[in-house]
């Protein structure tokens, strides 16, 4: 099984370029031409979500500095060890909305400090792996197409991402307590 | 997002002066404006790239196709969208990249999904439902296989990694759900750019 599906994610890239390219050619599209056509916009894009990139990414990064992701994770530790979720799990529960890498990298310290097969572990690996950076999403995604007034798209990506949060506590809790 | 952005940044600020922890906040400042430009600037090679794919997979009429393919579903997700919208073709490729852990192909995906979404948008300022809608999707993560968390567990000797790929799948599927319907619920409560234009077309 898990073989099969890391046969999947191996070749679903190659498979979707001979795809493309070859109902190109079938359908006498010029490909190269559409090609660099289409590539011309990536420089285009990569620019205009810098404003946005900017400030979403420079708040996040001063926030993470100031200290105040330990400070409610340090707050929230008492009510959450009732539900069985180890204290080193909890700066990852917030980071994981804010940035991508810093998550990775909060999840490689519990696996590396709680051990290979500890539950603390388990569970970052589960919140890790089902999320996406929620504010990095918002600021790429709107930032492209200019969207500065983004309504509740962000407390439905948080929302979201609690729901992920309580998933995973229960699942693991389930399978791996 | 002004509130969200004076609140980062200003109680960033005052949680680092408390915390003693001043110097790093304004360093963090600094730092965090050079790693933007340097993601965007490292996204223009594969954006490219993508973006040539994806107009190719459009000139042969493979969008639409999908697009067609889809319709059931999107259309009573995306109902604010024509249901022959290239951008249905865009969100499913988004969503097949994603699936498949293939976030850098995703990306420019979904951003010529927004692309379409923002053609049909009245407001250019302001986000759509549709917009909203995909965003929430986006942000739920779904994919099939947590590559990168397997490669660290792997690294650090877990001795039988996959055995968080079901619930992870399982976690994720439950965010996804979770933010279609929460997306669905706060668009009643959120009014839109501008007044919806008095045109049915059906």
């Amino acid at each position: 099984m898990t073989n099969l599906l890391n046969l999947i994610s191996l070749w679903a890239l190659p498979v979707l370029l001979i795809t493309v390219l070859t109902i190109g050619i079938l359908k006498k599209v010029p490909i190269y031409e559409e090609f660099t056509e289409g590539a011309k916009d990536g420089f285009k894009v990569a620019v205009n979500i810098i404003p946005y990139l900017v400030a979403i990414i420079v708040g996040i990064s001063m926030f993470r500095a100031s200290g105040a992701v330990e400070m409610i994770a340090n707050g929230m530790a008492s009510v959450l060890s009732k539900f069985n979720v180890p204290t080193d799990t909890l700066p990852l529960m917030i980071v994981r909305s804010l940035s991508g890498s810093a998550a990775l990298g909060v999840f490689s310290d519990i696996a590396h400090n709680s051990g290979a097969d500890s539950f603390a572990t388990k569970l970052a690996a589960v919140m890790v792996g089902s999320s996406e950076t929620t504010f990095y999403v918002l600021a790429v995604y709107f930032g492209a197409v200019g969207i500065s007034k983004i309504r509740y798209a962000l407390i439905v990506g948080l929302l979201a991402d609690i729901i992920g949060i309580v998933a995973a506590v229960l699942v693991c809790n389930l399978m791996f307590a | 997002m002004n509130y969200i952005f004076y609140f980062l940044i200003v109680v960033s600020i005052i949680i680092g002066a408390i915390n003693g922890r001043l110097q790093e906040v304004v360093n963090a400042l600094m730092s965090g404006a050079e790693l933007s430009v340097k993601i965007a600037i490292s996204l223009i090679g594969i954006m490219a790239f993508w973006l040539g794919v994806m107009n190719i997979a459009e000139k042969s009429g493979l969008i639409a196709w999908i697009s067609k393919l889809l319709k059931p579903v999107t259309r009573i997700l995306f109902n604010e969208i024509p249901s022959d919208s290239p951008a249905v073709g865009d969100i499913a490729m988004n969503f097949t990249a994603n699936a498949f852990g293939l976030a850098n192909a995703a990306t420019p995906f979904g951003i010529k999904a927004m692309e379409e979404l923002q053609k049909e948008n009245d407001d250019k300022s302001t986000a759509s439902n549709s917009m909203c809608l995909f965003l929430g999707m986006n942000t739920a993560g779904f994919q099939l296989i947590p590559t990168t968390v397997l490669a660290v567990l792997v690294g650090i000797g877990y001795k039988n990694p996959t055995e968080i790929i079901a619930p992870t799948l399982f976690v994720t599927l439950i965010a996804f759900i979770g933010a279609i319907v929460l997306a669905k619920v706060f668009q009643k409560f959120y009014p839109t750019g501008k007044v919806n234009k008095e045109v049915q077309d059906d």
